[in-house]
Order: structure tokens, then sequence, then C-alpha cells
């Protein structure tokens, strides 16, 4: 096969997969034989464009072939209802009043993206049904076994059947409320890719793409939801920092040590460009929030050059609409720096007080941080060994060791 | 579909057993949603029963002694899970105690 028929299969696989599943689950009522049919389909693709050509329009070759699979399939079924779903199968697409093709996207990714489904339920039937990974991948993906994936995948599904979950987009007065299901479920992805929770890969850049590409898929079928841009344009901006984030052996680099020079420019103007968009909307959510803070951080110089007065008001805002502990810890970084490290450390001892990060390691690293700028450095040694046995990840205990090393290797080593 | 909703409370929920609904079951009726239901005396009333080897089992007290109990329970009948989380949410239980949607079994 010619790498041009690779390239375009790739590229059909990427634009048109979610669309075609979910055209087929409209007219079939059923995931698993659409989602074997576009498989099929996409099989046959390979099979046939390196001698047929690619066609002018793949996206329809392929609807096309998987819907004929379908209906193949469902003659061969001996239940009575076959017929019955044949009969859907060869009524036209829907006509301008049911919103036409786009919709069925967004219809799969609602019904996905379900509250009635366990997040790690909707992440998972995400990416395999939106998205088209494997079981295998997504498996590899999530650090899950691909058994109990499967398992998660069918039970997912198996639900959202027997518990009469609509296939649709939510009506009007509840997008508001089912919206946020959603970008939570992108969220999670991006975050789940940006930093890997647990093991020894800091960046699973895949799941980044994938979040990043699903994101922008909403962004244009949800055009008038200002939250939706404010997401899209935080995971740009987020990821346009990927290739100074960790050093070629893995090592993370935290934001003021990185090469600016390294960050992606064209991502960085687009996420600019999109959350000007949302902020036009004028209803500010915590997602264009986010995207606030992290526009911040992209259009400084360099650490010192940051408005950490801004971040920190910024923070402040944030936890209007996601009161939690760890918003706080950001906004005691933000305040140690626009302020100094005396009044950061004033907000961490509080959330200390409140017992609410036990366990986590930032906290006790933030502390240490703020500690060995004032020169404390005896208890900043002390607090990152704290957070030393609290981290989760190689390359946080790395960076953390690092500094440690640091402290106790510099001669201005206070001893209070 | 037709769902059950189980309404469960723990012992602070009793003391709205006489609450009745609110006005939610006229409204269900009118809309034809409701298909019949009711609220239950607590489950010290209760006996539960159970056959092993042909012999009949009798105990005093619900089959589980959790938290949670059911105090009652109403049989809708409703397009979708949608459109019961929201006749489920608009009960005066939801406010206090807690609702299991369960859907039926088809046939």
């Amino acid at each position: 096969m010619t790498a041009e028929v690779r390239r375009a299969v790739d590229a059909a696989f990427r634009d048109e997969w979610g669309r075609l599943v979910a055209a087929l689950i409209r007219s079939t009522g059923d995931w698993d034989l659409a989602e074997e049919c576009a498989q099929e389909a996409f099989a046959h693709a390979l099979r046939t464009w390196p001698r047929d050509g690619i066609p002018q329009r793949p996206g329809a070759w392929l609807t096309t072939t998987a819907r004929h699979r379908a209906v193949d399939r469902l003659r061969r079924e001996t239940v009575g209802t076959a017929k019955l779903r044949e009969a859907a199968l060869v009524i036209p697409e829907p006509g301008p009043g049911d919103g036409g093709v786009p919709d069925d996207l967004l219809r799969l990714i609602f019904t996905c993206c379900h509250p009635a489904l366990s997040l790690e339920a909707r992440v998972a039937l995400t990416l395999r049904t939106v998205a088209g990974l494997s079981t295998a991948e997504i498996a590899r993906a999530l650090l899950v076994g691909e058994a109990a994936m499967a398992k998660r995948l069918t039970r997912a599904k198996a639900k959202i059947r027997h518990a009469g979950i609509p296939y649709r987009v939510p009506p009007a007065h509840l997008l508001p409320e089912r919206t946020p299901a959603v970008l939570g479920v992108l969220y999670l992805l991006f975050s789940e890719g940006y930093a890997a929770s647990v093991g020894a890969h800091l960046l699973r850049g895949d799941l980044c793409d994938e979040a990043t590409h699903l994101a922008r898929v909403l962004a244009d079928l949800l055009p008038g939801e200002p939250e939706v841009l404010g997401l899209l344009a935080l995971l740009l901006l987020h990821d346009a920092r990927r290739a100074a984030r960790t050093e070629p052996d893995g090592q993370l680099v935290p934001l003021e040590d990185q090469d600016r020079t390294a960050w992606d420019r064209a991502a960085i103007a687009e996420g600019l460009a999109v959350l000007d968009r949302a902020l036009h909307h004028r209803a500010p959510g915590p997602y264009q929030v986010q995207a606030a803070i992290a526009a911040c951080h992209a259009t400084a110089a360099d650490a010192a050059d940051t408005d950490w007065a801004q971040i920190a008001a910024l923070y402040g805002c944030l936890t209007r609409w996601r009161p939690s502990p760890v918003v706080e810890l950001n906004r005691a970084v933000a305040v140690g720096m626009a302020d100094g490290p005396a009044a950061g450390l004033e907000l961490v001892a509080a959330l200390e007080r409140t017992g609410a990060l036990a366990g986590y390691h930032l906290l006790p690293a933030t502390r240490a941080d703020l500690l060995r700028r004032l020169g404390h450095h005896a208890d900043a040694a002390a607090a990152y060994r704290a957070a030393l046995e609290l981290a989760r990840t190689d390359a946080e205990r790395h960076y953390l060791r690092r500094r440690l090393a640091e402290l106790t290797r510099s001669p201005g080593g206070s001893h209070r | 579909m037709r769902y059950l909703l189980l309404i469960c409370g723990d012992e602070t929920a009793a003391e709205h057993a006489e609450d009745g609904c609110e006005g939610w079951s006229e409204e269900m009726l009118d809309r034809g949603v409701l298909v019949g239901g009711g609220g239950l005396r607590p489950p010290t009333d209760a006996t539960t029963v159970r056959v092993r080897d042909e012999e009949l089992l009798l105990s005093d007290g619900p089959f589980a002694e959790t938290k949670e109990q059911v105090g009652g329970f109403c049989l809708i009948e409703c397009a979708d899970l949608d459109e019961a989380i929201e006749i489920a949410g608009k009960h005066p239980a939801a406010t206090y105690g807690s609702i299991e949607i369960r859907p039926m079994l088809a046939g």
C-alpha cells in the first residue's frame, strides 16, 4: 500500500470514525453492530483504495460501505426485529429538521458522556466510540487491564440500552447541566495524558491529542457555548508547552525553568484567539478562567515577567465555581509570587490546618519552595523530603530530589 | 419505559413520613406518567420471608440492615431515563432522602 493511501485512511479515520459510528447507531440502535460495521468499512478501504484509488469523498464512501455491511448483517439475523431495523436503515438521511449529520456526532458525544454513567465509563466510552481507539489502546492509555476495560465498555453500553439513556442532544433547558459532563470528560482525558498520575511516563501525548481534537470538534458543533471554547483554549494553551515540559530523559521541567522558545507559538496564538471568542460572550465559567490563567503564563517572557497578581485574582475567581483545596493551593503559589513567599506561606499554613490535602505531595512541595525562597533551607529540605515520600511518578520524584540536592549543596544553607 | 422509583432515606427521613408529596402525585397523574406507588411503614414493621430446603423462614425486620431504607416507591412510565430523572428530581423526598431509579425488565 502506498503512503498516500495510508495517510488518506488515517485522515478519514480521524475525521469520519465518530460520525460514521454515530450515524450507524442512530439507524440501527445497536452500538456493537455500529462499531463493527464502521471497523469493517475501514478494513475494506485499506484493501480496495490501493487498487481503486482514493474516493473523492472518503466520508461518503465509508458511510455507504458501512451501511451496506449493517444491512447484510441484519438480514442474516433471524430475529423478527431485524426486518424493522433493516427498514430503518434504508430510510434516507434525516432532513434538515432533524439536524442532519453533524448532530449525529453531537448526539453520540452527549450520550457517551451522560451523567448517569460513571466518569470512568464516560471516558472509556468516548475514547472507544467517538475517537475509535481499540479496547487495548484505551486500557494502555488509562493504565487499566484490557479485560477490565472490555468489561467497563460492555457494562456502559448495556446501561445505555437497559436504563433507557436517550440517544440525543439534550434539549436546550438541559444543556447547561449536561455540557459540563462532556467538558469534564475531555478535561480528564487531557489531564490523564498531560500528567500520568501513576507510573513512569509523564506525558501520554496521544491522549492530549485526542482530547484537543474532540474539544475542537465540540467547539465546531456548539460555537455558541463559551465554556466549550474556554476548554478548547485551555487545552491548546497547556498543550503548547508540551515540548518544553519534559527533558529528553523524561524529567519534569517546572514552568519557571522551561525553555519558552520551545513553546508552540501557533498553538498559543490559536488558544488566545479561541479564548477571546469565548470571553466575547460575557458569560465566564471555570474553563474560561483556567484558560485565562494559562494565557497569563503563555504571554509572559519568563517567570519573573508573569502577571502573578492577575493569576492570583483569577484563582480567587475560580474558587467560585471550583471551591477546592487544590485551587486554593494554586492561589497560594500565585500569591507567593505576587506578594512574596511569606504571604504564600500563610495561605499554605491555612490549608494545612484544614487537613484537606493531607497526603498530596504538592502541599509540602509548595511549602518547601516558599521556605527555600525565604532562605529557610533546613525547613525547606524537611518539606521536600515530606513531599518525596508522597510523590507518585518518577518524574515528580526526580524533580523533588534535584531541588533537595540543590538545597543541601547550597553554601548559604541557613540553620536558624 | 417503565421505572421503579425507590424512595430511600435514613432514620431522619422518617419524620417526613406523613408529609405527603406536595402535589407531585397529582402533577404526575395529570401527565399520565405515574402508574402506582405509595409510602411504606418503617422497616421495624417489616417481616422478611425466605424459603430454604422447603422450609419457610421468617425474620423480623428488613432484608438488609442498612442505614438507608426504602420508605416508599412509585412506578412510572415515561419516554426515557432523562424524563425519569426529571420526574424523580421533582419529588420532594429527593431534597432530604435519595431516589433510586430502576428500569423494569421489559415485557
